[in-house]
Order: C-alpha cells, then sequence, then structure tokens
C-alpha cells in the first residue's frame, strides 16, 4: 500500500450543483476523507471530465479514484479506469433523486451527500485494481456428455463457431431417445402429420466432423481441475483410459421414462398390450419395416382399437409418482394416434387427458388428428383391466361427470408416462445425512429415484455431479440464467435440466454450447462468468490466519474451494464466481477481494458521521444486494420515489457475502438500525449466485445473540427480501422501518 | 324396421360418424376441444333451460350416447343469437350444428313431441305455407292450446289486454279466424313447395340409406 495516490472527482452535472453545496462536498473529501487531490467539475462523464481524471493518472500520479456522481451502475463506460482503483459515490439515484427539493429537506441531503463522499473515500483506500486470475488454463475443446439429440446438436453448433469438441456416448450409437422414435412431432408448415426425427441426419453431420471426436460406448471416469483446465478420463468399453484437456462441459444426459411398472393400477406391467410411449415407437418401427400395421404384442393381431392414457404417473399430487407435467406427451400421443390413423382410418384411437398440452405449433397437430377422426375424450384414468388379449379402461368423464365411463375390448393401451432426468448422484441427499448426523432414510414424499452412478465424477469437495434444485432436474434458473449449473463451466441442456421435447431440446443445446464458449474465453482471461461476466477480481486467502474451519469449502455455492491433504482450502479462481459467499462465512475474515472486502466494507461503515442522540438524525445502515436490490433502489431514484434521509446504502455482491463483522461494527458505531436486502431464496429462488441469499439469511437468522450481547432490541437488524421490481416497495419499506426505529429511540452507543 | 333402428344398427357403436354423415354440419363435431366457451356464451344457460350444452353435446356424442342425445330437448332450446359461433375458437358452427341435430332427431321420430320450439316450428310452417301467409290470430291461438282446451283458455285470458289494445288499434283482424288472407298465387307457392319436399326427401332418403 505503499505509493497510492486518491484523487475525489465531484460532478456538478444532472443537477447535482444546484441541489448541493459542492464546494463543501470537496471540502468533506479533503478534511474528512484526507484525499490529496480533490476537485469538482461541472460535467464530470463529458470528454472534458474523463480527459481530466486521465490527465490526473498520467500526470499527477493517481491510482485510486473516487467519483462523485451517479450511481457505479451509470456511465460505466465513461468512467473506466482498469488500471486503477475505483469508488463511486451514488450522489445522483442515491441523494438528490430521492430527496424532495425544498428547502427544508435541503440539510438532511446535505448530510446524505457528504456521509457517501466520506465512506467512497474510505472505500477506495481499502481498494487495489483487481489483476485477474493467473492460474488459468488454455484449452479450448468442449466436452459433451451424451450423444442425443441436445448432446449433438451441442456438438454441431461448437463445432460451427469454430470449437473442438469431444462427445462422449455411453451406449453403442448416437440418437439416444430420438434415435429410437418412428418418427417426430412436426416443426414445420402446415403441423399436420408426423415428420422424419433428423437423427441419422445429425448422426453424420457429427461423424463427418472434424471438429468432433466422437468416444462410444464410453464413460467419465474422472473430471478434475477448473474451467479452461479440465482433465477429463474417458473409460471406453475395451477398459482402455483416454485422458482430454477440456475447457468447458456441456452435461446433455437426457432422460430416462417414468417406469410404468409403478402404475399397476393402470395395467403397467401387467400384459404385454399395455405399453409406455416408448414400447409404442418399438412398435411402430417394427411395423413400418413390415406390412405397416401396427399389431398387439400379445397374440400379433392387428390393432383396431387404441386408447392413450395421458399424465400416467405425471402430475400426481399425492407426492408417490412425478408431480410435473414432462411437457411432450400429449404431442407425442397425438404423434403417434395419427400411426395408426394415418395407414388405416378404421382404427379406433382414443386420448384420454385432463388437460391437453401442446407446446409448439402443436395446437395446429391436435387440430389435424381431430380431423383425422382422432377422438379426445376429457378425463382421468382411474383403472385399466387387461383381460386376455384386450383391456377395459375404466375412466371418470369429467365433461359428462360419468365417474364409471369405460371403453372395453380395447387392444393396446399406450401410458404417457414422464421423463425423469438422468442427472446422475444427488450430492444434497449425499452430504445431507453426514452433516446432520441422522443416517438418511429415503423420503419418498416427491421424491424420484435417482440413478446412483456418478457422470461426471468430479473431484470436488462438494460431491461428483451437479447439484440438482428439484425432483432430481439439474439447478438452473428457468428464466435467468438456464444453462447455469452451480459448477462454473459446466453447463446442462436438455431434458437433464427440465422436461422437454425435441425442438426445445435442441434450442437448449444451442444456448449451452454457446454458454459453454464463453466460459472457457473467460478463464483464459482470468476472468468471472456470469453473473459477474468479466470481473476480475477473485477470492485471496491468507492461509496463515487459517483456523481450517471449513466453513467456506462447505458453504461456497459453486463448489470452487477444495482441501488439501492437510485440510486447508485450495481456491480454484477459475471455478470461482466471485459471489463473496466464502468472505462472508470466514469466521476469522482471513479471505477477501482486490475490491470488495470486509474492509471495503467497513471503513464505509466506519466513515460516515453519526450525529449525536438529541440531533434527532438516526441513521440507518443498509446492505443491498447489487443484483436486485441496488438497481431497485436506483430505479426508485430514477422514477423519484423519496425515501429517508437517514439511510446510508452500501451495495454489496451478495446477501451471502455480509460478514457479521459489518454488522456488529455498525451497531457498535452508534446506527440506529441495519437493513439487509437480499434475494429471494430457496426453491423458488431469485439469487444470482442460486444458494448466496440463503447460506446469508442462515447466518444472519444468528444475529439476535449479537445483538442480545450487545442489550440491543430486535428491531436494530432487519432482513428483506428485495426484487428488481420493488421500485415503489423499497422506498415504503425504508420509511416504514425509519418510522419504526424512531419508536424504538435512539441507538445506547452514539457517541462513543 | 323404423328409420331410427335401421340407422342405430347401420352405425352401430359409432354414433359420431352417424352425426358426420346424417346431419347438417355433423363433421364439424369432432373439431370441438372442449374448452366450454359455447356453453358459457350461450343466453339460455343462463336460465338453466338446457339439459346439456353444446360442449356436453358434442362430448355426448363422441361417447356414443345416442339416444341422450337425439331424445334430449337441449338443441331445441337454441335461440339462433349466434354468439357461440362468434366466440369458438376451433370456428365450429355451433348454432347450425344445433340445428341439424335437432333435424335429425325429428326426422326420426325421437324429437320430444310436444317441446315448445318443436312444436311451434310445426306450427309456423304450416301455417305460413298453408296459404303462403302467416296468419297470427292462428299462430298464436295454436300455441295457447297446444297443451289443452283449459290451458288454452287460461293463457287467452291472461293476454285479453293485449288482445283488445291489438283491436283498438285495429292491429288484429278477429275474422282471420276463417279463412284469412292468401297470398296472389296460392297455388304456385304450394307446387313450388312441393317441389322442394321431393327434392330434400329423395336427397335425405339417399343419404339414410347409403
Amino acid at each position: 500500500m505503499a505509493d497510492i495516490k486518491v484523487a475525489a472527482y465531484i460532478c456538478k452535472g444532472c443537477g447535482l450543483g444546484e441541489r448541493l453545496d459542492t464546494d463543501a462536498l470537496v471540502k468533506i473529501a479533503q478534511k474528512d476523507g484526507k484525499v490529496p487531490l480533490a476537485k469538482s467539475h461541472d460535467f464530470l462523464c463529458n470528454a472534458d471530465g474523463v480527459a481530466m481524471i486521465k490527465n490526473d493518472i498520467a500526470n499527477e500520479g493517481v491510482t485510486h479514484i473516487m467519483i462523485g456522481a451517479c450511481s457505479r451502475r451509470a456511465k460505466t463506460e465513461a468512467f473506466f479506469f482498469p488500471e486503477n482503483a475505483v469508488a463511486r459515490a451514488n450522489l445522483r439515484e442515491g441523494v438528490v433523486w430521492i430527496r424532495p427539493d425544498t428547502e427544508e429537506a435541503r440539510e438532511t441531503t446535505q448530510d446524505m451527500a457528504e456521509d457517501y463522499i466520506r465512506m467512497g473515500c474510505a472505500e477506495v483506500k481499502a481498494m487495489t485494481a483487481p489483476g485477474g486470475n493467473t492460474n488459468t488454463g488454455t484449452s479450448k475443446t468442449l466436452l459433451v456428455v451424451g450423444g442425443g439429440v441436445t448432446g449433438m446438436t451441442t456438438a454441431i453448433e461448437a463445432s460451427k463457431t469454430g470449437y473442438s469438441v469431444v462427445l462422449v456416448e455411453k451406449s453403442g450409437e448416437l440418437g439416444g431417445w430420438a434415435g429410437k422414435l418412428y418418427k417426430r412431432t412436426p416443426v414445420h408448415e402446415p403441423f399436420k402429420s408426423p415428420a422424419d426425427t433428423g437423427v441419422a441426419d445429425l448422426a453424420s453431420q457429427v461423424m463427418g466432423d472434424s471438429n468432433i471426436k466422437v468416444y462410444l460406448n464410453a464413460t467419465i471416469a474422472k473430471t478434475d481441475g477448473a474451467p479452461g483446465r479440465f482433465v477429463v478420463d474417458i473409460a471406453t468399453e475395451s477398459g482402455a483410459t483416454h485422458t482430454e484437456d477440456i475447457g468447458a462441459i456441456v452435461q446433455a444426459t437426457g432422460f430416462t421414462l417414468y417406469d410404468m411398472n409403478k402404475l399397476p393400477e393402470l395395467g403397467g406391467g401387467k400384459s404385454p398390450n399395455v405399453i409406455d410411449q416408448a414400447g409404442l415407437e418399438a412398435l411402430a418401427k417394427a411395423a413400418a419395416a413390415g406390412d405397416g400395421i401396427i399389431r398387439r404384442p400379445s397374440d400379433n393381431q392387428p390393432v383396431k382399437s387404441v386408447v392413450f392414457v395421458q399424465c400416467a404417473g405425471q402430475r400426481d399430487p399425492t407426492g408417490t409418482h412425478l408431480s410435473y407435467c414432462s411437457g411432450f406427451c400429449c404431442n407425442a400421443s397425438i404423434k403417434q394416434a395419427m400411426y395408426f390413423k394415418d395407414t388405416n382410418p378404421g382404427v379406433d384411437t382414443t386420448i384420454i387427458y385432463t388437460d391437453l398440452r401442446t407446446p409448439g405449433n402443436g395446437e395446429d397437430f391436435y387440430r389435424s388428428a381431430q380431423e383425422k377422426g382422432v377422438i379426445f375424450t376429457k378425463g382421468k384414468v382411474a383403472e385399466v383391466v387387461p383381460n386376455g388379449n384386450t383391456s377395459t379402461v375404466k375412466f371418470n368423464d369429467l365433461i359428462l361427470g360419468d365417474t364409471d365411463a369405460s371403453m372395453v375390448d380395447v387392444d393396446l393401451v399406450v401410458l404417457a408416462t414422464g421423463q425423469v432426468a438422468n442427472s446422475g448422484i444427488n450430492i444434497d441427499a449425499l452430504t445431507k445425512p453426514q452433516v446432520e448426523g441422522q443416517e438418511g432414510e429415503p423420503s419418498a414424499v416427491g421424491t424420484v429415484e435417482v440413478k446412483p452412478i456418478s457422470i461426471l465424477n468430479l473431484t470436488y469437495r462438494q460431491g461428483p455431479d451437479v447439484p440438482q434444485l428439484k425432483q432430481g432436474f439439474t439447478d438452473s434458473h428457468f428464466i435467468c440464467f438456464p444453462y447455469e449449473t452451480r459448477r462454473t463451466g459446466i453447463y446442462t441442456a436438455g431434458p437433464v435440466r427440465r422436461p422437454m421435447d425435441i425442438a426445445q431440446a435442441r434450442e437448449d443445446a444451442t444456448g449451452a454450447a454457446l454458454k459453454a464458449i464463453q466460459a472457457l474465453e473467460n478463464a483464459e482471461l482470468g476472468r468471472a462468468a456470469h453473473p459477474r461476466s468479466g470481473d476480475l477480481s477473485f477470492p485471496k486467502v491468507r492461509l496463515e490466519g487459517c483456523t481450517q474451519c471449513k466453513r467456506c469449502t462447505v458453504e461456497c455455492p459453486f463448489g470452487a474451494i477444495d482441501e488439501d491433504e492437510k485440510r486447508f482450502p485450495v481456491f480454484n479462481e477459475s471455478r470461482c464466481r466471485r459471489c463473496g459467499t466464502c468472505m462472508g462465512a470466514c469466521p476469522v475474515r482471513v479471505i477477501s477481494f482486490e475490491n470488495y472486502s470486509v474492509n471495503t466494507v467497513g471503513a464505509q461503515i466506519k466513515a460516515v458521521d453519526i450525529p449525536d442522540e438529541f440531533s434527532e438524525k438516526p441513521r440507518i445502515l443498509i446492505l443491498a444486494c447489487e443484483n436486485d436490490a441496488y438497481p431497485a433502489l436506483d430505479m426508485a431514484g430514477m422514477s423519484r420515489n423519496e425515501y429517508s434521509a437517514f439511510v446510508r446504502i452500501i451495495p454489496i455482491r451478495c446477501l451471502g457475502s455480509v460478514n457479521t463483522i459489518w454488522i456488529t461494527d455498525a451497531l457498535n458505531a452508534g446506527y440506529d438500525g441495519v437493513m439487509l436486502m437480499g434475494c429471494k431464496s430457496g426453491d423458488e429462488y431469485q439469487c444470482h449466485f442460486v444458494k448466496g441469499s440463503e447460506l446469508g439469511r442462515v447466518r444472519m437468522s444468528k444475529i439476535d445473540d449479537t445483538l442480545k450481547t450487545l442489550n440491543l432490541e430486535s428491531e436494530r437488524v432487519r432482513d428483506l427480501e428485495v426484487a428488481i421490481t420493488d421500485i415503489e416497495r423499497v422506498p415504503d419499506m425504508i420509511n416504514k422501518y425509519a418510522a419504526e426505529l424512531v419508536a424504538v429511540g435512539p441507538s445506547p452507543f452514539k457517541g462513543f | 324396421m323404423s328409420a331410427n333402428t335401421a340407422l342405430a344398427e347401420k352405425y352401430r357403436n359409432n354414433f359420431l360418424k352417424e352425426i358426420e354423415e346424417q346431419v347438417e354440419m355433423g363433421d364439424w363435431v369432432k373439431m370441438c376441444m372442449q374448452c366450454g366457451v359455447c356453453s358459457g356464451s350461450c343466453p339460455t344457460n343462463f336460465q338453466s333451460a338446457w339439459e346439456h350444452p353444446p360442449q356436453e353435446l358434442f362430448m355426448m356424442i363422441r361417447a356414443g350416447k345416442r339416444e341422450e342425445v337425439l331424445t334430449s330437448s337441449s338443441m331445441w332450446n337454441c335461440t339462433s343469437c349466434y354468439n357461440c359461433i362468434v366466440r369458438c375458437p376451433r370456428k365450429l358452427p355451433i348454432t347450425h350444428i344445433m340445428h341439424g341435430i335437432a333435424e335429425y332427431a325429428h326426422r326420426l321420430g325421437m324429437a320430444p313431441k310436444m317441446q315448445p320450439t318443436r312444436f311451434f316450428s310445426g306450427l309456423f310452417w304450416k301455417n305460413c305455407t298453408h296459404t303462403g301467409r302467416v296468419n297470427e290470430l292462428k299462430l298464436s291461438m295454436g300455441l295457447y292450446f297446444k297443451d289443452g282446451l283449459g290451458a288454452g283458455i287460461k293463457e287467452g285470458m291472461k293476454m285479453k289486454d293485449v288482445a283488445i289494445g291489438l283491436l283498438k288499434a285495429k292491429r288484429l283482424n278477429p275474422f282471420e279466424l276463417f279463412g284469412g288472407h292468401k297470398c296472389k298465387d296460392q297455388k304456385g307457392i304450394q307446387a313450388m313447395l312441393k317441389k322442394a319436399y321431393e327434392i330434400e326427401r329423395s336427397r335425405k332418403a339417399a343419404k339414410m340409406a347409403g
């Protein structure tokens, strides 16, 4: 920290000059901020203002820059000084835009601005410019696990983009489920008849592509390393192991159909004439190879009537079977009914459904099936009773209110069972019993059977496969970041991620291929991947202070931290997403980032001027998640939604990065209250770091003990869920809390 | 063998096919997707006049409930407001299908005999084709006495103030009861209708046999 020179720049544009006493702010920066160089400028983000800063960097030896202007989220291109540590004091969105322009408000508004200048100066001094991770790899090869439609599409798309691909397929041929289909649901005009699967074409493209190396009859024996430098052992049937250097991984391991033997009430496993959709595809393929007539398996007689049972073992509210809808099966049954109608319109085909869901252009396909004479009956099938070569289907007719409806002499019953993800080992189920010290009885409710074989065999401390979110599907955020998993550089695509059909899987594959390419490029440059794309900072640890408590290695939402043989944490920077959860977890505070640390936030907390208890100016600290809460606060400013002048807001990377020392420090310093604003956690999480806000909240739930030792009221700390859309709600919450704190009274720690 | 049993025999389990072939616009029935917008849009349904709303009738046809559909009074309650046609997302001509099913049930002799709409339809047709003009007095009297003499007198007494009003305003001529006015070429009209009957009869007979 020898030769740092800090400069502070105060902008007078956007009304700051009129609303604030900027000369006083410059003086504050010099006197309280102890900055040797402090200037104001009429319009700091214009070419002249930026040139002034650049000139000071070049000629005055300025290394650290504090800019008092707009929010750190604005003008990022103008105020881009990659060689320097930069802090931003939010005077525009955070002060003048959220305060009324009145004479009475002027004093508190100025107080607010002055504090933000003090905080900015304190923060920037505790920072260094991030240099980027140097422990990088340069492999640009993509590993695709799974040779179905998703995997083949990923490989082809990546190859077209100019990246080499290693494709590993467990079976002896490419194609996956789609390869077993007779035909597929149409994706082109006029959406009227089943279409060719296109699998043969995809497979020949893959095999003919010199950029794609295919391993058939192969599995992943071991995956070691980090994005840009994965080392993957591929075990082949012959027993040989091949080692490949890999940059990023796309897992496209697909699904298994829900086992129809678990549905004996629907005749599953009780008669050869009760089959699942895969069974019918096999019959249709066999028929197409012969005389084109689909025959019932029991006696090889042509099928004259067939009933399709939708939602078999799906959308089950009792928890016995799958609770979700697999989305593809209605279209699949319509397609299969057409297999019969297109060859012989005289075959009776009935689809018994509760809600027909036909994504894509399925509505046209559905209409076409109706035109072809497929009968659609809205009902819930209660029982399928096989009897010799036929079956009786008993169902509740939901339109006619006939609970005792039935169809007799049905030759073939097709059960539309759903998709179960091939997501490998559920590592949460593996670790939970160990942590809680109780032997895990697999809970029957709502869980699906997990294949006990690992797919990726990661050498990560947190387990051999990517974590799962719900129902065995791999972790992802359906809307915001669909392909991300909680393992950096490893993406999932296709039905392993959520139930889907071929068209969706192909889109998924393309998206995941591009995400994987981004990840390996970022990894080479030592930069973070989503959501802090391009971030050059990474966690640094003072190992000499480490107590080997393992909280960081256990809590890291991305499994970035391993342990060495002496049980010290080993940081794999390329796997890190820079959320700072390890920093928040560390009880001895030895983990920090160059531009974000216990000190950078701690210094800001301490820099705020705390008026005495008689001034009637309480101080509320807000630690706001920079992904959702801070933008919401900025947008509240843009909408001129006013809030209390007594708050001081510090953006944090994630609620998970909040170290309890900050709270203790703030309360000791005489703040009257602390508000924590983080994203929604749990199954429906909105946290950009998936588990960050949850982990942060677990930590904060224990804050009551701290408050007790300080002899403080529990109202002094408030944990709030804030979404990016809470533009009106957030100011409201702040004002309510400020009013509540008036009732609680001033903090007894003021003036110490 | 009656027409009904003959056709029931012909189509056996496939009532949907029977409707498709015999009922005007019946080939649309399979296209219903059971959304229920027709039922929700039907103005008569607000008074629970329908035993089975259109959507349900279509489902019953697919489920092969022949007897129940053809003897139902439901389709006779259609007021031809065309709300369902306008709103049907599948563009089914529901009003026309209702009339088609009603006509088919009537043709087979399965329609409920004294259903007021059906009764009135017959009355109206007979009334206007007889002279080529509608005889309003005979038409309303015919409807009054539909359920017998007592009920007819009762209904007539209820409406007597209206009738006296109409008389005073010269909108009702009591002598219409005897003969009534005619169109210019009564014979011509009847010859025309006779020809039309013949064409229709042969067409339907061919359909029912074919």
